[in-house]
Order: structure tokens, then sequence, then C-alpha cells
């Protein structure tokens, strides 16, 4: 992999806890811009953003259409929309059918990043109760990125990292706890 | 150096980005379809779900299909439009119209609303029930377009899967119907079906975004997450031919997640509602009034 550009991240059921303790983890000099796609039934991520954001060492925004992956940002995609990046490293939405019954949908904004960063992407894949998520592992890792997938053993709902593990692998199978740090090392050196 | 190696071949998303290309291209040639100022991540997934959906190995052999049988373009068309909505989708949108909006219409004696890339028409039958419980759409003429024929002939039809009534209904009463949303439609089977009194002042008709020209003068128009599938140039003309149609003062709706940022002619609207994307068309001369 080249040095990395960009972190994907997908969650879905349990999500929100994970995603808290993975953001106040993260080093706050990172310079990589992330997006991510959680699985809400809310109408709008408002409150996410929010609620994510207070314990967040990044700022954490909901992403807008066509704006820029800002660098050291956390971008939330907006509720009720695909969340996808383009080659030009810029937002673009999509209200086209649900994908594994979701929208935002984790494969969607993984397939579009996979292909926008190629081997400067990484992928974070953590817990949930669907199989979305696991083609949008195989496209980053065969585009090049590297795959980071949560223990399913360590995941409040196992079967999204284990649908992914199955059918894509990973390149690092981790506790929660470790994720952090791990994108620490590998984003700042 | 190794002579005897051949190239090396190209990851094959580099080759699906040539062969969607060609795709693109051959629809341009062959059928004066331009879909080459669209949004490409998202052109590039509708285009692999047809071939997905036409069980073909490759986008170059849903090329050569389209090439040579003029019968599939329907179904690439359908395919490249996917289009998906709710009756009253984003409900404080629809109420924001009847309570910001329509009282500046019913000023007009007569209502003209364009709405542009009507897909299915969950949208224009919405806009119709909320024009007739304002007691305005005696007077308002609908103009609903799509490029789509096949989705402007269902939109026509009014017959949408029972299954999704339960949202439209809450959907409805969230955006400030007065009655209910059943009182509008039958439901048989598994479908419903819209009152057809509803379309008595709505025109259908085929027109494109991307290479039509204004055909009216609107006092609103509605075209809410379409723009998202269009480059920033394309969005620009688009708001342009709105512009252009748009009566001194009139309405602009877009979707409530969509950025005029890297617009140059946005700087002809002014945000009415900015968080709704509800905007007013500028006086054109800046004296007008």
């Amino acid at each position: 992999m080249n040095s990395p550009q960009a972190i994907v991240i997908g969650c879905s059921a349990g999500g929100l806890n994970a995603l808290e303790t993975l953001f106040a983890g993260l080093d706050r000099a990172l310079p990589q811009p992330i997006a991510v796609c959680c699985h809400t039934g809310s109408a709008t991520v408002d409150l996410m953003c929010e609620l994510l954001g207070q314990h967040a060492t990044l700022r954490v925004v909901e992403a807008r259409e066509r704006a820029s992956l800002e660098g050291g940002v956390i971008h939330i995609a907006p509720s009720g929309y695909h969340l996808l990046v383009e080659a030009s490293h810029r937002f673009a939405l999509s209200v086209d059918e649900r994908v594994s019954f979701a929208r935002p949908s984790i494969d969607v904004l993984f397939d579009s990043a996979a292909e926008a960063y190629r081997d400067g992407l990484i992928g974070v894949l953590l817990t949930g109760a669907n199989r979305d998520g696991a083609e949008g592992v195989a496209r980053i890792r065969h585009c090049g990125g590297v795959a980071i997938v949560q223990d399913p053993a360590d995941a409040a709902v196992p079967v999204m990292p284990q649908a992914a593990l199955e059918l894509a692998g990973a390149d690092h199978c981790l506790p929660l706890a470790a994720i952090a740090p791990l994108l620490n090392r590998l984003c700042l050196t | 150096m190794n002579t005897l190696a051949g190239p090396t071949p190209p990851p094959d998303t580099v080759l699906e980005d040539i062969e969607v290309e060609l795709f693109v291209r051959a629809l341009k040639l062959r059928y004066g379809y331009d879909f080459s100022q669209y949004a490409p991540a998202s052109l590039k997934r509708r285009v692999l779900q047809l071939v997905q959906a036409q069980h073909a190995d490759t986008v170059s052999a849903i090329t050569a299909r389209l090439l040579h049988e003029p019968d599939f373009l329907p179904v690439v068309l359908e395919g490249l439009s996917v289009p998906v909505s709710e009756m009253f989708r984003d409900p404080d949108v629809f109420r924001a119209l009847r309570e910001q909006v329509f009282p500046v219409l019913a000023s007009y004696p007569q209502i003209n609303i364009w709405q542009a890339g009507c897909a299915h028409g969950q949208e224009v039958y919405s806009l119709a029930i909320l024009l007739e419980e304002a007691g305005l759409y005696e007077r308002s003429q609908i103009y609903a377009t799509d490029f789509n024929e096949s989705a402007l002939n269902q939109a026509q039809e009014g017959i949408y899967p029972a299954r999704d009534a339960q949202l439209w209904s809450r959907n409805y009463l969230a955006a400030g119907g007065s009655h209910s949303l059943a009182d509008y439609y039958s439901a048989r089977y598994e479908l419903i079906k819209l009152d057809q009194r509803l379309r008595r002042n709505v025109i259908f008709a085929n027109h494109n975004l991307v290479t039509d020209e204004v055909f009216c003068e609107a006092h609103l128009v509605l075209c809410r997450n379409v723009l998202i599938y269009f480059s920033d140039p394309l969005q620009d003309r688009t708001l342009g031919l709105f512009r252009d149609s748009l009566v001194r003062g009139g309405f602009l709706c877009l979707g409530t997640r969509e950025s005029l940022a890297f617009a140059p002619s946005a700087v002809d609207f002014t945000p009415m509602n900015a968080a709704l994307r509800i905007y007013r068309l500028e006086s054109r001369n800046g004296g007008g009034g």
C-alpha cells in the first residue's frame, strides 16, 4: 500500500458506541479525511454528529454534496442517501435503490472510495447485523487498499464483520480497542 | 528489459472505466442520449447494475446490444434513471411549500409548476393533493417532465405498491395533509392507484434536462434529487434553464441535501428556506422590484 490518503468506516447495529470509542482514540494530528457510513433510523444525522463530536478528537460533520473530503475531519453520510466518493476526491450523493436493505450503504461508499483512492485507502468495518460492507471490503482489498475488520468475537453484533471476513478476508482483524492505535500508526508514519 | 512480456493488464476497475466511457459514447452517438456529464461514480454503479440485471459478462457486451438492438434502448434508459422516490418525501419540504410558497402563488391568476425529472410521479401526485387542499388546484397547471418514457407512462398510471402506502400516509400527515391519504387512492390486491382526478391539470411530457430547452413560464420549479446525479457544469446549465423558465420572484425547490456551491448560476437564486433548499429567483436587472 501507498501512504494512506483516506479512511472509510462502516458500521450498523451497535455502531454508534463503537464509533465513539474509535473516534476518542484517534490522534488529533491525523491528516487524512475520514468518511463514515453508519446505518441509522433517524431522518437526519445532526444528533449523531453532535453526540460523536463530544468525545472525538477530530471534528465530526455531515458529508456535504460536491464538497471535497477534508483532511482531519470525520464526515458522516447523510440519512437517506448513498454517499459516494468521486475520482476527484469529492463527495456525491445518490437516492438509488437500497443496497443490502440500506441507504446509505457501506458497500456503495467503500466501492467508490476504493476506486477513487485505490491503494491509498484504509477501510474499517465494525459491528453490524447485516451483510452490507462485505462486498465493499472485497473491493478495497482488490484495489490495493487496507481492510481492517473488527474481530466478530469483540463486536456488539458479529454478523457484519463475520460476513466480510468470509467473503473478503482482512488485512487486520482486531478488537475495537486496538483499531484506533493501528490507524494512528498507519496514518502518521 | 524483457520485451517478451506483454503490457501489464490494467486492474479490472480501470478496464471497467474504459468500457463505461465507450458505453456512454455509444448511447450518445447512436441515440442522442448524452450521459457524459453525469456524476461518474453513480453512473458507473448503474451501468454495472444493468450489466448484472442483463446477465451480461461485461459492459462491452451491453454496449454491443445497445448499438445493434434499438428495442434494448428503453431498458437501458430505465436502468440509467433508476427513479426512486416516495410521496411527500421530506414532509417538512411539502409543509414549507404549503405554508410559505403557496400563499405567494395564490396571488397569480394562473399557476404554472414545472416538476422536472418527475420519474414515477410520486411527487406530482403529492403536489396535486397539496394544491387541491389549498384550494389552488383549479387554476394550476403542472408540467411533469422526464426523459424516461417508461417512467412517464408509469407516472401517468399512478399505480404503486401497496406496501409503500403506510410510509406515504405518515409523510402526508407530517406534511400537514388535512384528510387521510387513503382518500386519494383505491387499494386493490398489492397495489394502490391514485385518484385519476388528481392529474386533470397535469401534462406529462418528455423533456431531457441535458439537451432540451425552456418550454414554459413557471412560478415554481420542483427538481428534487435530480441534479445530484449531474456534474458541476451540467448542474449549472440546468439551473440556468430553471432561471430562464421562472418568472421573476418564482420559486425553485431542490433536494434537501443538494449543494449550489459549485454552480455560478446559483447567484440568481436567493435562499428562502435554506435548510429545505427552497429558493427565489432574484429580479433580473436588479431594478425591477
